[in-house]
């Protein structure tokens, strides 16, 4: 089981204790009503599902409940770095 | 290709099954094919001996970056049934059942399909009304499934536990008696096999790093770790590694790749008799021909290429297996391995076209591909013969992502995720 950083626990729990909320960095559009089929699409669907350094998600769900941003590289699983939500990509 | 025949194998047997030819020539790349299949897994085997045996097109490679059958076809844990609820999906299952019926003859490598039954346990009154839902369904799609009672169930699968008082007590079961399994390796060899010997070039160990498209678009051809290949016709059959692929042609895909875990147990005397599948408790089993308990265990919950799982995955599977079927609680575990496994949102596959001319797909099987090998790779070669989808994989286009047109197998499925 791996282990992940919590930054606001500022703790290293195991995976069990956490949710992995897909793809990080994901922005709501602003004007719903104004998008394309296209950039609908691009917003609900297509995901980066890199081999290597990805951005994602995950939720200290039986922790603090908060929601924060990893760098993890998909080949080995390793965390490269836990971040704040609102805290710039890294 | 030598024919086998009882004859021939009793020759071999009691020759001390010495001087066995190689089955297929191990190829290297040639500069130009008619077609190239990326991904020697058995979908794309299939597609390749179909292309060569109905559509004409008997130039074609398959480029495997390992070794045949070495991905999931050789990792999954090989069970055939096609109760799928919505029509589109019931439709392309069943094309599958229906080629895996007469497979080994037709290939003349006995892929020991067996029809076993694929039985599906109801837990609570949700289920039962699900499960009855996919029978009413499948039975108006001609899809054979059946309700049976716990009795019903219990004398088809006697190491059910149906106790009143279990901890995931059995309501009810759908079975569907032409589910079954096969010996996935037979699949990966039989249609390799035979694809070789109606021409086809299978070469192993050949990366694809590139794909090569011309001033109007359109494929050219593929860069490979054993040079470059040119082809009009790229059929890209690479399961958790589409979205690298895609991406070699500038394509963003609706996809993420997880670990799926499967596991066996130390081999036993036959006790098992068919395949049992839990979707409420995530757990799903049957017996291999070797005796090995087969176990299907779920996904991790992130995108990984890693090819292995966490254990938590494994544990929480097992303590469901030990529940159902109470006498294997002390059986040991042998192995555990994991595949990757292509998602897509809607949880049904992609076959079809792509936005590149010349470029075809065939991915998003996410957990369930296996039972679908022989009518994907028919379909995947009849949309690369005729650069237009078949009637049946039609429905499972790229644009269903824009148009909204999803089949959301996931909500409402016999799928277990």
């Amino acid at each position: 089981m791996i282990l992940i950083h919590c930054p606001y626990c500022d703790e290293k729990r195991p995976e069990i204790e956490f949710a992995n909320a897909g793809q990080a960095h994901i922005a709501r559009p602003l004007d719903p009503s104004g998008q394309s089929d296209a950039e609908w699409e691009t917003y609900l669907f297509i995901r980066a599902n890199p081999r290597g350094r990805h951005h994602e998600r995950w939720r200290h769900v039986h922790g603090c409940g908060r929601f924060f941003n990893a760098v993890r590289d998909t080949v080995t699983d390793k965390f490269e770095t836990t971040y704040k939500a609102g805290e710039p990509r890294r | 290709m030598t024919r086998f025949s009882a004859l021939s194998l009793f020759t071999k047997a009691f020759g001390g099954h010495q001087n066995w030819p190689a089955q297929w020539h191990d190829a290297a790349p040639k500069p130009a094919y008619d077609a190239i299949i990326v991904g020697g897994g058995g979908h794309g085997l299939g597609a390749a001996y179909y292309l060569a045996k109905k559509y004409g097109i008997n130039n074609v490679a398959v480029l495997e970056k390992g070794w045949i059958g070495g991905g999931n076809t050789g990792r999954n844990t090989t069970i055939i049934r096609s109760n799928y609820l919505y029509d589109e999906s019931a439709h392309l299952y069943d094309h599958a059942v229906k080629l895996w019926d007469g497979l080994s003859q037709e290939l003349n490598y006995n892929i020991m399909y067996s029809k076993r039954g694929v039985m599906m346990l109801a837990h609570n009154v949700h289920d039962v009304q699900s499960l009855q839902r996919h029978i009413n369904a499948n039975r108006l799609n001609g899809v054979d499934n059946e309700w049976l009672t716990p009795e019903e169930a219990k004398a088809y699968c006697p190491p059910l536990n149906i106790s009143p008082d279990a901890r995931h007590p059995v309501l009810g079961a759908a079975l569907q008696r032409r589910g079954g399994t096969a010996r996935h390796d037979s699949v990966a060899w039989g249609y390799a096999r035979a694809a070789a010997a109606l021409g086809v070039d299978i070469i192993q160990n050949c990366a694809v790093t590139g794909i090569r498209r011309g001033a109007d678009g359109a494929v050219e051809g593929v860069e490979t770790t054993r040079g470059y290949i040119a082809s009009k016709r790229v059929g890209v059959s690479a399961a958790g590694n589409t979205s690298v692929i895609m991406q070699m042609a500038g394509l963003d895909f609706p996809l993420e790749s997880y670990p799926l875990q499967a596991l066996v147990s130390e081999p036993i005397k036959p006790t098992f008799p068919c395949v049992v599948m839990s979707n409420t408790v995530h757990a799903y089993m049957s017996q291999s021909d070797k005796g090995e308990l087969v176990i299907g265990a779920g996904t991790d919950q992130y995108v990984s290429y890693s090819q292995r799982g966490a254990l938590h995955i494994v544990e929480h599977t097992l303590a469901a297996i030990c529940e159902i079927f109470p006498i294997y609680r002390r059986m040991r575990m042998l192995r555990t391995w994991g595949g990757i496994v292509d998602v897509t949102p809607d949880r049904s596959p992609i076959l079809g076209k792509t936005p590149v001319q010349g470029l075809y797909v065939n991915c998003g099987w996410g957990t369930g591909g296996f039972k679908a090998t022989p009518g994907a790779g028919d379909l995947l070669a009849y949309t690369m013969a005729k650069d237009e989808p078949h009637r049946i994989n039609a429905p499972f286009n790229l644009d269903r992502f824009r148009n909204g047109r999803l089949i959301d197998e996931a909500a409402a499925a016999a799928v277990a995720h």
